[in-house]
């Protein structure tokens, strides 16, 4: 949640005056997304890399994959790790230094969705058992916060992912290869205002709203991740609504984008 | 699944001889500490954590204060002992994250309009580490909350489900948790407004659907423990009013 985004009173009853009508700001459906843009391969230097825009947000993911030492309770796995950037550039209320707390979720969400999904075949990383492993690092760049940054961010990760070859021959271990992945996770968000659900939010969306609850699910229609976000609460029913939706929102996005 | 359908379970019990919907035994203590505002100490099966809440109080570093509200802070951290292997002190980004979504589980039901340009804070110690720590800190911190004097709308109670060898467990243990199919910690209102809600593992929709029903089942296990624990400090209270170690008294 941007937390630190402020709007402005008359801003927020227009909003909410527009909800009562059954309405939003961009003349969207309550569950319809903004159109959604993908482009892989965008940077060359990386091993992977996609540019995503849902509406006026764009996330940049590069993938770089190097040896190292695998986890001693893991020493036949690859690793990886993710980091999210909120570059000033992004947002007037994003400041340099190293990542706040919504910094922080943003990268453990698009983790746990990659993770949790399996979607990367980590026993398929190991060079030497217990020596070396291939660590792949998911960086997001966060380049305009227009909101919903978590989905724009997960679908930049697996896109990404998507479209990486390891760079064995740079590294003298053969020649590059397509990077297995066996799952498209694709996470979808919704805020709650007012007792009503709306997904991917707009930045303006997100600061009025107090909750938010991003749903990553699996290609076989299985969840793999959950957050609930923001100082707000949300019944149990709430949540089954968006789980349903957000499925149905995910396959759509799944079946349009990534899957060849 | 795999080789853990034969370890997870024996006799229809878990490897503690819990039944799949039964939680850890849990100890609550009101009041522990002598110089936070509140505080509690909770034991949640092998989870030991202290917590503690200092406020309403004034902000430091002033920028943070806000004109209508109290803010409320809440700082997770684990001990270095209190895991395997040993943990690194400080804030890594797992107990930020924690911190985060802790604070926002616990900030719906503080009543911060009434303590403008003031600061609630919680502080969480994690002294012994066994699976649900996020929950526990949260259970403890409510009660804390309580214990401090803070205008709250309700309790907040937290308790997670899990899923091990294809079946829905309450209070996943260590063990269920490394090695099982799924965590879903929540947290929520004694009348089931949910505040906080994750999940990592593999669930279809149905069994997210009774994870959740099973985790707020145990939450409204652990609220009755909250509340019971609360009643007995308070009610000695006022048989013995002047107990030397009772610090609210003076």
């Amino acid at each position: 949640m941007s937390v630190t985004n402020v709007i402005s009173e008359i801003k927020k009853d227009f909003i909410y005056n527009l909800l009562l009508k059954g309405e939003r700001i961009d003349g969207r459906k309550f569950d319809e997304y903004r159109e959604i843009s993908i482009q892989r391969d965008v940077i060359r230097k990386a091993e992977g890399s996609a540019l995503v825009k849902i509406g006026s947000s764009q996330v940049l993911v590069g993938i770089k994959m190097q040896p190292g030492e695998p986890f001693p309770d893991t020493p036949n796995k690859g690793v990886i790790i993710t980091n999210a950037e909120l570059v000033p550039l992004a947002s007037p209320s994003f400041e340099p230094g190293p990542p706040n707390e919504v910094g922080i979720e943003l990268a453990r969400v698009v983790d746990r969705g990659v993770r949790e999904s399996k979607a990367v075949d980590l026993e398929a990383l190991c060079i030497v058992p217990g020596k070396q492993v291939w660590i792949v690092f998911i960086d997001v760049h966060i380049l305009d916060d227009c909101g919903n940054l978590i989905d724009a961010a997960s679908l930049g990760a697996i896109a990404a992912l998507l479209s990486t070859k390891v760079p064995a021959a740079r590294f003298g271990l053969g020649e590059d290869y397509v990077l297995p992945i066996r799952d498209i996770p694709i996470a979808t968000t919704a805020i709650e205002f007012n007792d009503v659900l709306m997904f991917d939010p707009g930045v303006d969306e997100e600061a009025i709203a107090n909750t938010r609850l991003t749903i990553i699910s699996t290609a076989n229609g299985n969840i793999c991740g959950s957050q609930k976000s923001g100082a707000g609460m949300l019944k149990p029913e709430q949540v089954y609504r968006i789980i349903d939706i957000a499925c149905e929102n995910a396959k759509g996005i799944r079946e349009k984008f990534l899957e060849a | 699944m795999d080789e853990t359908d034969i370890s997870f379970f024996k006799d229809g019990l878990r490897l503690d001889g819990r039944r799949a919907d039964q939680l850890r035994p849990v100890k609550i203590e009101v009041g522990v500490l002598a110089r936070a505002d509140g505080s509690c100490y909770i034991e949640m099966g092998g989870n030991k954590v202290i917590a503690a809440v200092y406020g309403p109080r004034e902000v430091h570093p002033r920028h943070l204060q806000e004109a209508t509200r109290a803010i409320v802070r809440y700082r997770y951290n684990m001990a270095s002992f209190s895991v395997e292997d040993r943990k690194r002190p400080g804030p890594d980004r797992r107990s930020q994250e924690l911190s985060k979504v802790s604070r926002e589980a616990l900030e719906p039901v503080i009543l911060t309009s009434f303590f403008p340009r003031s600061v609630i804070d919680v502080f969480i110690e994690v002294l012994q580490a066994d699976a649900g720590t996020r929950t526990a800190g949260i259970n403890a911190a409510a009660v804390a909350l309580a214990d401090a004097g803070i205008p709250m709308k309700s309790m907040i109670s937290s308790c997670a489900a899990g899923k091990v060898a294809d079946t829905i467990v309450l209070d996943p243990m260590k063990e269920e948790d490394n090695f099982g199919q799924a965590d879903l910690p929540i947290a929520m209102t004694p009348s089931g407004d949910i505040t906080l809600l994750q999940m990592d593992g593999d669930l279809t929709r149905d069994e997210f659907q009774r994870a959740v029903e099973m985790a707020m089942k145990g939450a409204r296990n652990i609220y009755e423990l909250q509340r019971a624990a609360l009643v007995k400090k308070y009610s000695q209270m006022v048989e013995q009013p002047v107990r030397g170690d009772v610090h609210v008294c003076d």
